[in-house]
């Protein structure tokens, strides 16, 4: 890889240990996926919840941690993914002392490197969205599609190590997706049938990530009939990186590199077609639903809720009680704003929790499943139920109304 | 050295031999295994219950989220993990995961690598000089 004479002293440790084990980090991965150089990022976005951290990734981070503080600190705004818990419920979930403990440690090691701890998937509703042609270097594979899809900003799946590295160094490799030439579609998905409900989304989403295969590959979406909300956005992105590894998608007409198909067609490149339609929507869904007629818990989460959606759980609960657990995740900044205007009482006085700061696959799912009895989960995310499924759950994929039904009918489906 | 050998395209880490766990089929690390089980968890995965440890997984292509960047580093740290990883096609998650955790890893070849590579096979992966590679040393 070609670097610059920042670059080069980066590497030669002229910025401390931190600074130099991020670049040489960064020109292994770049040297494997090819990069010809590193592209100046604007922010970063780390995924680092302590399941997937563990004691020696937490280690790893205090030792970073513990370096003079000119050699540890990020240089460009930093922000962080949902926690493994949320610190007020974690008695409610079960959770236990050692997890509270790991993540608090990281947590201290973070804000010692300068991280701001948003703790969200939705920094791209909340925090501070990119814009068009912004370089950044983000985590989570759902703030990744978003951004890179709906916004427009030039970001590869940067996980918790090489998002770091970003921030402290204010680079990352040029690869995949700051490049204009990979940006181009490589299959187009005719959609039959525009989805109503946020599931249907994700299902939708869930579908074409399946027929992408893998994170190299970009589809155009053509014949929604509809400029879908950032709801929607959400969870048809969301779905699709999660069952196809996708960072990117075009949305004929919707999304800004897309007004036109041809606009990311190469021009001469074959690409692969398909025709997707209400029918295998249903299919999609009813695979997750079969032979569960009830379930344990419900839950909303993955991606955090956002506020309008928030409110839309509240007024499909009022004058009703959910009757088994009920989880609504959202994030701290949703949270005040959910309190204030009332919504959060009104769905915790109806049996449901409304927690804040996580994510609910990233807080020792299974731990948690074992310690409260939970096998069966209804959710509206096909995100959550493509990952549950390994961590020992029976999901099943409904609409927000549909589980709240379930949850105030004891959890019958 | 006897054996077919099939080049990568890319790979990083150290030499090492193992017998392969093939499948074809994808690979994350939060999505598809009990990690402290050291197995394949999620139902549909072509080697659900299979124990990964100590093997060389060949398989078809990362998929999932961000969270294997942090785990191969966990995984190993405990050392319940695989002996190395072969896929043909691999996403950024795996190669900075593999570059954390200094984990074998190798990717990209002119053939579907999981029919090359027989479930059980003793295998070589060299991922140490310009052109990386998987040898079949038995079939298994």
């Amino acid at each position: 890889m070609k670097l610059t004479d920042e670059e080069e002293a980066l590497r030669a440790g002229h910025f401390g240990p931190a600074a130099q084990w991020a670049i040489e980090h960064q020109i292994k991965v770049g040297d494997y996926l090819g990069a010809a150089d590193l592209v100046p990022v604007s922010q970063a976005h780390i995924m680092a919840d302590t399941e997937s951290l563990g004691v020696a990734g937490v280690e790893w981070l205090e030792r970073m941690a513990r370096l003079p503080v000119e050699q540890r600190r990020v240089r460009i705004p930093t922000i962080s993914d949902p926690r493994g818990t949320d610190f007020a419920a974690a008695h409610r979930l079960k959770q236990q002392a050692w997890m509270l403990d790991l993540e608090q440690r990281a947590i201290a090691a973070f804000e010692a490197l300068g991280v701001l701890m948003t703790n969200t998937c939705i920094n791209y509703q909340t925090i501070m969205p990119p814009v068009l042609g912004e370089h950044v270097a983000y985590g989570d594979t759902g703030v990744v599609i978003y951004s890179n899809s709906v916004c427009g900003a030039r970001s590869n799946f940067e996980g918790g190590p090489s998002a770091l590295s970003a921030g402290i160094t204010g680079r990352t490799p040029r690869y995949g997706y700051h490049l204009d030439e990979r940006r181009m579609a490589t299959l187009v998905v005719n959609v039959g049938w525009t989805p109503r409900e946020l599931n249907d989304w994700g299902d939708l989403g869930g579908i074409v990530g399946r027929l992408a295969g893998d994170y190299w590959q970009v589809p155009a979406i053509v014949g929604i009939e509809r400029i879908p909300g950032s709801d929607e956005m959400k969870h048809f992105g969301a779905a699709m990186a999660s069952y196809g590894s996708v960072a990117l998608f075009h949305m004929v007409g919707v999304t800004p590199e897309a007004q036109r198909i041809g606009d990311v067609l190469a021009p001469g490149g074959a690409v692969r077609r398909f025709e997707v339609g209400m029918a295998d929507v249903r299919t999609f869904q009813e695979g997750y639903a079969k032979a569960i007629d009830s379930v344990d818990v419900v839950v909303f989460s993955a991606p955090q809720l956002s506020l309008v959606e928030i409110a839309q759980v509240a007024g499909l609960l009022d004058g009703r009680r959910a009757t088994i657990p009920l989880l609504v995740v959202t994030s701290l900044q949703v949270k005040p704003d959910a309190d204030r205007m009332g919504l959060t009482a009104r769905i915790e006085g109806a049996g449901a929790s409304v927690l804040s700061g996580m994510c609910f696959y990233q807080s020792y799912a299974r731990e948690m499943a074992e310690a409260n009895g939970w096998k069966r989960l209804a959710t509206n995310s096909a995100k959550l139920t493509n990952i549950l499924g390994g961590y020992g759950y029976q999901p099943a994929l409904m609409s927000m109304a549909a589980c709240i039904d379930a949850a105030c009918n004891g959890g019958r489906i | 050295m006897s054996g077919r050998i099939f080049p990568a395209k890319a790979g990083m880490g150290r030499k090492v031999e193992g017998r392969a766990l093939t499948a074809k089929d994808g690979f994350s690390a939060r999505y598809d295994l009990d990690r402290v089980r050291g197995t394949f968890s999620r139902p549909e995965h072509k080697l659900a219950g299979e124990s990964y440890v100590g093997r060389v997984l060949v398989l078809d292509a990362a998929k999932g989220g961000v969270a294997t960047a942090w785990m191969l580093h966990e995984m190993k740290a405990r050392g319940v993990m695989p002996a190395a990883l072969v896929l043909n096609a691999v996403n950024p998650i795996m190669v900075q995961g593999a570059a954390l955790a200094d984990f074998t890893m190798i990717s990209g070849f002119d053939l579907d690598i999981t029919q090359a590579i027989p479930n059980g096979a003793m295998v070589e992966v060299d991922p140490t000089g310009p052109h990386p590679f998987i040898r079949l040393m038995a079939p298994g």
